[in-house]
């Protein structure tokens, strides 16, 4: 099994910042989170990470994240145009 | 030749060599393109500049790449207009339009990819590539035949048949990537990843945004070198604001400013604010998609994303790549943001259709109804200079304004014809 990185970011509401969402991405999927850059507050935040495991757990991953209400985007931001 | 000294991270400060690369390994920051402005400044000239091109590429000494044989398709030096119709409506005896939208492509995307596009070659890639609803698609294919190289271009799967042509014509190769606008992001981020492609605004993205300050450039020269008092630029992403900023800052650090004295960039180039430059920065968004706006108006530190939900498709990014630069910009400016309500969009564009002759897209039309908004309001001075700048062409949404088509029907009649024109006037009275 080939291992692949993915670098995201998530994007907390204010509803969704005191959740330990990078430590149950960690547990839960075979998945090594690894943090570069954040800025979290009371009520929004954001972290920079870097993801390492199988593609599909990555994605499996991401997509468990996203179903929480976390926004999950490239780190680039939107990269389409108009 | 460029006087490129290599790329530079926005958030750490970590320099990397002048490569096709766009984040920091270190911290995921983005990169900025650093020169040797030692240099620049010894050779740069009025006169130098004048004796350039009439295209972006009079002010070579000044962007990233090597204009020995730019991918050039005559992008820039597009016309600086005195407004003095749309002027006289809103009470503003000094403004300006900056007409972008008659590039080669019909939008100013044609400054931006001609930079990278030449990046792109000079690096060795033989693809150019980018992920877009209309102009930047436009742009890159146009690009890519001048250059004689391959275009891959991304689109979503619905996109409208009218904005896919624009781009086809060119011999592209099209990938209509069905799914939401999220999983065309990431789709188009894994290949960039993964395939190698000089995607425009990704790893050619520190090159590429660098080719907008040529809309700060020619406006200065236009004016006589001097700077505007306000100037009103319509956002998506946010880098082109802040490279107008940049621009005018260079200009004046460069000393090319008429009465101005040339300063050191210092530290930190990509920051620099030379106290010459009064100009107040202002951002136009639409409310349906405005989380840099928004974020200015709740005085936040941070772009909270939104799902973009409005008819200015050329202006709808929801997480905007500059988007904290850009805030920053308005802030040490002194100028603000405003978030044009969706059903003013198309007035806008009528407005300055109107009475100026020009026929915009939806991001022009965001573009003027800020402009008239701070006319009303009194943020911009009744003989303060002003100029509002102009992105993108009429004819790329012409369905935003298909109201406008109300023409007389008459019979081949000359009494039809009289009793048609009466009915009219008498409407209009």
């Amino acid at each position: 099994m080939t291992m692949a990185k993915q670098r995201v970011r998530f994007t907390f509401s204010a509803e969704m910042v005191r959740e330990p969402i990078i430590y149950r991405l960690g547990h839960d999927f075979d998945v090594v989170t690894n943090i570069r850059r954040a800025d979290v507050r009371s009520d929004v935040g954001w972290v920079v990470l870097e993801l390492e495991g199988s593609d599909d757990e990555i994605q499996r991953g991401l997509d468990w994240v996203g179903n929480t209400g976390v926004r999950v985007d490239p780190i680039a931001g939107d990269v389409i145009e108009g | 030749m460029a006087f490129v000294k290599g790329l530079k991270c926005r958030e750490c400060g970590r320099e990397y060599p002048g490569e096709p690369l766009n984040v920091c390994d270190f911290c995921f920051g983005p990169l900025e393109v650093i020169y040797d402005y030692v240099t620049i400044s010894e050779v740069i000239t009025h006169q130098r500049i004048a004796d350039g091109p009439i295209s972006i590429w009079r002010y070579q000494d000044l962007l990233p790449a090597s204009a020995d044989d730019p991918v050039d398709i005559m992008a820039g030096y597009t016309p600086l207009l005195k407004a003095r119709n749309l002027g006289k409506k809103l009470g503003l005896n000094n403004l300006y339009i900056k007409n972008d939208s008659v590039n080669p492509s019909f939008s100013f995307k044609d400054r931006v990819v001609s930079v990278a596009a030449t990046k792109a070659v000079e690096f060795g890639y033989e693809t150019l590539a980018c992920a877009s609803t209309g102009n930047l698609a436009c742009s890159v294919a146009a690009h890519a035949a001048r250059a004689g190289i391959d275009a891959v271009v991304f689109i979503p799967a619905d996109l409208e048949r009218g904005k896919v042509i624009g781009a086809a014509v060119y011999n592209p190769t099209l990938v209509a990537v069905e799914g939401t606008y999220d999983e065309v992001n990431r789709l188009c981020s894994e290949v960039s990843d993964n395939y190698p492609w000089a995607f425009v605004n990704i790893n050619m993205r520190p090159y590429y945004a660098e080719g907008s300050k040529t809309l700060g450039y020619e406006v200065a020269e236009q004016l006589g070198w001097r700077v505007p008092d306000h100037v009103v630029v319509p956002s998506a992403s946010g880098a082109m604001f802040t490279k107008i900023w940049k621009g005018f800052n260079e200009l004046a650090c460069l000393g090319l400013l008429d009465g101005v004295n040339p300063q050191p960039f210092g530290a930190d180039q990509n920051t620099v604010h030379h106290p010459a430059i009064t100009t107040r920065m202002h951002m136009a968004q639409a409310a349906g998609c405005c989380p840099i706006v928004t974020a200015w108006e709740n005085q936040q530190n941070q772009i909270r994303p939104v799902r973009p939900d409005s008819i200015a498709k050329s202006l709808a990014i929801g997480n905007p790549a500059d988007g904290i630069y850009s805030l920053r910009v308005i802030r040490e400016s002194g100028g603000s943001g405003y978030a044009v309500p969706e059903s003013q969009v198309v007035e806008g564009i009528k407005l300055l259709a109107e009475t100026e002759g020009i026929f915009t897209e939806t991001a022009g039309g965001v573009t003027v109804s800020t402009l008239k908004y701070l006319a009303e309001t009194g943020a911009i001075g009744a003989d303060e200079l002003a100029v509002a700048y102009i992105t993108g062409n009429g004819l790329k949404t012409q369905e935003a304004v298909e109201e406008v088509v109300n023409p007389l029907q008459v019979k081949p009649m000359m009494g039809s014809f009289e009793e048609a024109l009466e009915n009219r006037m008498a409407a209009r009275v």
